[in-house]
């Protein structure tokens, strides 16, 4: 949206309902629902977006990075509506969407594949004499799959047919189609991917590669361009390979074609993306090019703004993706509120993509990804270096993210060295994946201490009294004011005491930690501003940023690390259940049974109206106040009944069991 | 002067221990928080909390009582100031001595005057039987707890309880003269008489809960209002209660900036020391306590032992009295000429006593220094101004009336620790008491010598010595309080704050006698 903005082209975007106030509907010019949050129901909802497209009178349609992006009937219906749909032509989406199908056009196209039976005979003894064929380990993956779905890695005879009935049956499930292909599983595989453009004059150009090697999940975490240690000759075969596969489907627009790359340098066609990606960016930083312009400029006829000559890489580019997800508990996606979301300061070489804002709600229906953070330098190690600072900087609050991972991957050696496969973070894991974050006593003491300046007098400033000392910094005759802290920290409790010591700006904070004993620290020229705190500590500055929700303090240190400690609710605001009978249903006046509306015997519901009376010229509908069967009810229509009176019986538990 | 507020100090430090390491773990083993935890959960976070009479009780008893039983202090609650009298059962089991009942009765007399809502968190086994001569028949004794109640409400002034523990006979009266009122379930109890006396009396076997528990009082009794779980959920409660009360502070002053004084309170322990003989300018007290250390002078060559003139503080205007020696004639003058203006102006007065006496002697009396005494007598009676006083050195005789001592009804008073008061000094007084001894051995042939002099006047200078002490004082509640001369500043600026919730009467004054 950027792009076109700056392109001078007006925006319109779609959403749904838990995207109601997300950013992309704040930077269009206009915006419409398209229903209820689950995408198949609003962002794959062809009907609704070309209803909104004709609405709207718009000319093209991007359609992002996901959802409809790679959908041939999208396409085709854009292009029958006379709506140019910014991507490849419907059928170039189709032939690179069906992986056998790819690989014989590659095949055909001069494009190295990867050894395999990509054939219609699905007979188990044939696939797996196919399997012994191109010799163990073989990979079984299916044929419409995508995103890990129905792949599985077989490492011997035996287990072949296990595996093959799970990656079938899961085939089946994902996909509704169970045929897969088996081929060569290479190992210490790297992923990387060719950046390719294609017009409709038949010109195509790669803007060269990206390694996408360190994944999780068959998912994408680091991505970096150019590829580390590729010589110039393999750099240019993968190239040329690349815009022979786009050629191959009369290709027209961005795409990706990715390969797998042996340790020897060699490198086989996976698969083709018809669409941009989101690591895009670290593509246009070396390359020096606006990808979304060229898309919208090749979708209006143009021809490519650039010629292979002219396209040279400069420099190095990383990108980062910042997901809300637990590392520590195999990558769990996390929801909840974005409380807290401030990225590293930005510039020319430091960028940020990000589609949530600090108040978001990142939920269950979409992608956990918070943002991508790109950076740039001149050579790999200087893009390295600003990509540790930048993640150290990074700031999110609200639930765990991979931050801490992202830094640990950042600052391995291997890694540093560039010699990583996409097994990287498995094979790793003991050095990339975050520690459980010792905390540190000086972050109790930031968090204690910003918890007492949070609290201070200033909240109750009375406009007609605005001097009065009354609302200044505490005070205490011949004492130090002093105040108690109950946090915990993963399951350990903390009491941080902090009492005033010389002046308004200093205190002695006291420790006690589980089984430890008391730690004091004095700290001085406490100063606060927004969220951050600094304040001296044995001479030197300590600064952090502090963030408070409701029940939590999470303090972000210098060095990327942040501590979350909670602050147990006081308990009376636990809610209780109150010791009421729920078995008897109690006449709460003195009234008339107006009506009885269910029979002893009968089940019911809680909630389930019992019987209705009157009483002070108002009716009561008596309920159930928990599930079960009526017992006996000892009220007539007419009768009138005392307060308090015992109007019906749900039968006790193990009574009703034992009828 | 650093030592005696040392001293002052580490005597606070042991009255806040309450009754002692015993009696608060066992107060807190059954659940319930200490009373200044209670005051701390009370009060908005990160707030100030002037506590008044801590010395209270102080070596009066032959036991110690510290604190005299009973918390009391203004704070801000949901950003309205209120008095704060929380009882403490670790000392006495809460019991009301004679000085708690002064205490008590005092804050609810600040409260009156300044307007500030009452809460009570009680937890108290009423009044010490020994005592009960001490506490109970009196004007001002225990009735008159509920008198105020009741009379404060009636002025619009909110009293509330928060039950926390015992509230047994005259006790049950707090919370049932308060307009509003919490009790913790298992905890506070309410009853005329307690389960022993009920058996005695009537045979009736039943439990303090049943008799008087919270569950009792809110659902069935409806003596109280409100049923909290635990102190803490008490505590909140009764911050909710306050923020419903609807009070809005307007003082009707003129308010400037703040600035803090240019010049470093803590200097006042060289400039003050501890001998109260050694003479100084007075105006280097004030340049330490006001506003920017600015002070417009009132007739400032006239009068000189007295200085007057106006200045502000955190913003407040104040009209400042402060000695700068014996008061002649011509000062005392100057003070009620300023008094009467201050009054008119409706601009609060801070007294800084230090001050032997009005000047006495032939010429002195022949100026007439009885009637012009009288003037500032009388102007410092009648001033409905707020008036704080802050003794800074010596009080002595008919200057502790001129000035604004205990008996003119200053809003607060308080003193430093290096300061003495007394109907005149030990010297003095011994020395009047030989005088006339000696008169009387003389008229009747005798012969007193030097030693025998000094042995007669020994006891009497001893006597004297005691009862100046500030201590003496604060522990009889001559005063609010003994307080570090660097904290002056802010208790005055707490202290006139809170007075100005209350707004300032017209003054008519008595004859002034020409």
């Amino acid at each position: 949206m950027r792009t076109a903005k700056e392109m001078g082209i007006r925006t319109v975007a779609v959403y749904s309902d838990a995207d109601a106030n997300s950013m992309h509907v704040k930077m269009a010019d206009e915006s419409y629902n398209i229903g209820p949050p689950p995408s198949k129901d609003s962002y794959l909802d062809m009907d609704k977006i070309l209803a909104i497209a004709k609405t709207t009178g718009a000319q093209a349609i991007h359609p992002g990075y996901g959802f409809l992006s790679e959908n041939e009937a999208f396409a085709e219906r854009c292009f029958s509506e006379n709506i140019s749909f910014i991507g490849p032509p419907a059928t170039a989406i189709r032939d690179m969407g069906s992986k056998s199908e790819s690989k014989h056009i590659m095949d055909k196209a001069n494009v190295p594949i990867v050894k395999g039976y990509h054939g219609d005979n699905q007979d188990i003894d044939y696939l797996q004499e196919q399997a012994r064929d191109i010799g163990y380990p073989v990979l079984i993956k299916a044929w419409m799959g995508g995103g890990g779905k129905g792949m599985r890695v077989v490492a011997s005879d035996a287990e072949f047919q296990d595996m093959l009935s799970s990656a079938k049956n899961e085939a089946m499930k994902s996909f509704g189609d169970d045929r897969v292909l088996v081929e060569t599983y290479v190992l210490n595989p790297r992923h990387v991917e060719v950046q390719v453009f294609a017009d409709s004059k038949g010109n195509c150009v790669y803007l060269f590669e990206r390694d996408c090697s360190v994944q999780r999940r068959h998912q994408k975490v680091v991505e970096e361009a150019p590829a580390p240690g590729l010589s110039e000759e393999t750099r240019r075969e993968l190239g040329e390979a690349a815009v022979r596969a786009a050629k191959a489907v009369n290709y027209v627009g961005a795409g990706t074609v990715e390969f797998i790359m042996a340790e020897s340098g060699k490198f086989y066609f996976m698969e083709m993306n018809t669409r941009l990606q989101v690591e895009h960016p670290v593509t246009e930083y070396i390359t020096g090019t606006d990808l979304v312009e060229w898309q919208i400029k090749v979708a209006s006829g143009q021809e490519l703004p650039k010629t292979q000559e002219q396209l040279k890489i400069k420099g190095h580019a990383f990108e980062a993706r910042i997901y809300a997800e637990d590392p520590e508990n195999n990558f769990m996606p996390m929801t909840g509120t974005l409380s807290h979301h401030r990225p590293p300061l930005t510039s020319e070489t430091v960028r940020v993509d990000t589609g949530v804002r600090q108040g978001d709600l990142v939920s269950v229906y979409y992608d956990p990804m918070i943002s991508k953070l790109i950076v740039y330098g001149d050579d790999r190690e200087t893009a390295l270096r600003k990509l540790v600072h930048s993640l150290q900087q990074y700031q999110v609050g609200g639930f765990k993210t991979n931050i801490s991972l992202l830094i640990n991957i950042a600052t391995n050696p291997k890694f540093q060295k560039g010699c990583v496969t996409t097994h990287f973070i498995e094979e790793n894991k003991a050095d990339v994946l975050p520690e459980v974050p010792v905390v540190r006593e000086v972050a109790i003491a930031q968090a204690a201490v910003s918890l007492l300046n949070s609290t201070g007098g200033v909240t109750n400033i009375n406009a007609n009294d605005a001097t009065s000392p009354w609302g200044a910094a505490p005070f205490m005759v011949n004492g130090r004011p002093i105040y108690t802290y109950n946090m915990e920290y993963r399951g350990e409790s903390i009491v941080a005491t902090v009492k005033y010591a010389a002046d308004a700006c200093s205190y002695d904070v006291e420790i006690r930690r589980d089984g430890a004993d008391a730690t004091h620290m004095s700290v001085s020229r406490v100063a606060t501003q927004d969220d951050k705190l600094t304040f001296t500590l044995d001479g030197a500055s300590q600064v952090a940023d502090v963030v408070h929700s409701l029940d939590a303090v999470t303090v972000f240190d210098q060095d990327g690390g942040n501590f979350t400690f909670d602050i147990p609710a006081p308990e009376f605001l636990v809610p209780k259940i109150e010791a009421v009978n729920v078995n008897s249903i109690v006449a709460p006046m003195t009234g008339r049974i107006e009506k009885v509306l269910v029979e002893a015997g009968t089940y019911v519901e809680a909630g389930t109206p019992i019987v209705v009376m009157e009483a002070m010229k108002m009716e009561h509908v008596l309920k159930a106040l928990t599930s079960g069967v009526v017992g006996q009810i000892n009220a007539a229509v007419g009768d009138i009944v005392e307060h308090h009176t015992v109007i019906a019986k749900m039968k006790e538990e193990d009574e009703a069991q034992s009828n | 002067m650093k030592a005696v507020v040392d001293e002052l100090y580490e005597r606070i430090a042991t009255v806040r221990e309450g009754g002692g390491a015993k009696s608060r773990e066992r107060h807190e083993s059954r659940g319930k928080m200490l009373p200044r935890d209670r005051v701390n959960g009370l009060l908005d976070p990160n707030t100030s909390f002037l506590e008044l009479g801590q010395l209270a009780g102080w070596n009066m008893y032959g036991e110690d009582v510290p604190a005299g039983g009973i918390i009391t202090g203004i704070g801000r609650v949901s950003g309205t100031e209120c008095m704060i009298v929380a009882n403490d059962a670790t000392v006495k089991g809460g019991t009301y001595y004679p000085i708690t009942v002064k205490k008590h009765l005092r804050a609810q007399e600040i409260a009156m005057e300044n307007r500030l809502p009452c809460i009570y968190l009680v937890d108290s086994g009423g009044a010490n039987l020994p005592r009960q001569a001490d506490v109970f028949p009196d004007k001002e004794h225990f009735g008159r707890i509920f008198f105020n109640q009741a009379n404060m409400s009636g002025k619009g002034i909110p009293q509330i309880a928060v039950v926390m523990g015992s509230c047994t006979a005259g006790g049950a009266y707090v919370p049932a003269m308060s307009d509003e009122s919490v009790i913790v379930r298992n905890q506070g109890t309410i009853f005329l008489a307690g389960p022993p006396l009920v058996k005695a009396a009537t045979g009736e076997v039943i439990s303090a809960e049943a008799l008087g528990g919270g569950d009792m009082h809110s659902k069935i009794s409806g003596v109280v209002d409100h049923l909290a779980d635990s102190d803490a959920h008490a505590l909140s409660i009764a911050r909710r209660i306050v923020s419903n009360l609807n009070v809005s502070k307007k003082p009707e002053v003129s308010i400037k900036e703040v600035e803090e004084p240019l010049y470093d309170a803590s200097e006042l322990y060289g400039i003050v020391g501890t001998n109260n003989r050694k003479t100084y300018d007075i105006r280097q007290v004030i340049a330490r306590i006001v506003d920017g250390s600015r002070f417009d002078e009132y007739k400032s060559n006239y009068g000189t032992t007295l200085v007057t003139g106006f200045s502000r503080l955190y913003g407040y205007p104040v009209g400042i009295v402060a000695n700068n020696g014996v008061l002649f004639s011509e000062a005392a003058l100057k003070g009620a000429n300023f008094i009467e203006i201050c009054a008119k102006r409706k601009i609060p007065l801070i007294f800084l006593q230090n001050i032997t006496g009005f000047m006495v002697g032939g010429q002195a009396e022949a100026g007439g220094i009885a009637k012009n005494g009288a003037k500032m007598v009388t102007a410092v009676s009648c001033a409905k101004v707020p008036k704080l006083t802050v003794l800074v050195g010596g009080s002595f005789g008919a200057g502790n009336y001129g000035m604004c001592g205990r008996a003119y009804g200053p809003r607060m008073m308080y003193m430093w620790p290096n300061s003495r008061i007394g109907v005149m000094g030990g010297e003095q007084a011994a020395g009047v008491l030989a005088q006339v001894k000696r008169d009387q051995i003389e008229r009747n042939g005798g012969e007193w010598t030097t030693e025998e002099e000094e042995a007669f006047k020994a006891p009497t200078l001893a006597k004297y010595e005691e009862e100046a002490s500030p201590y003496y004082s604060s522990a009889r509640l001559w005063d609010d309080g003994v307080i570090d001369p660097c904290d002056t500043r802010k208790v005055l600026g707490l202290s006139l704050s809170a007075a100005l919730n209350a707004p300032i009467e017209d003054t008519d004054f008595g004859i002034f006698r020409m």
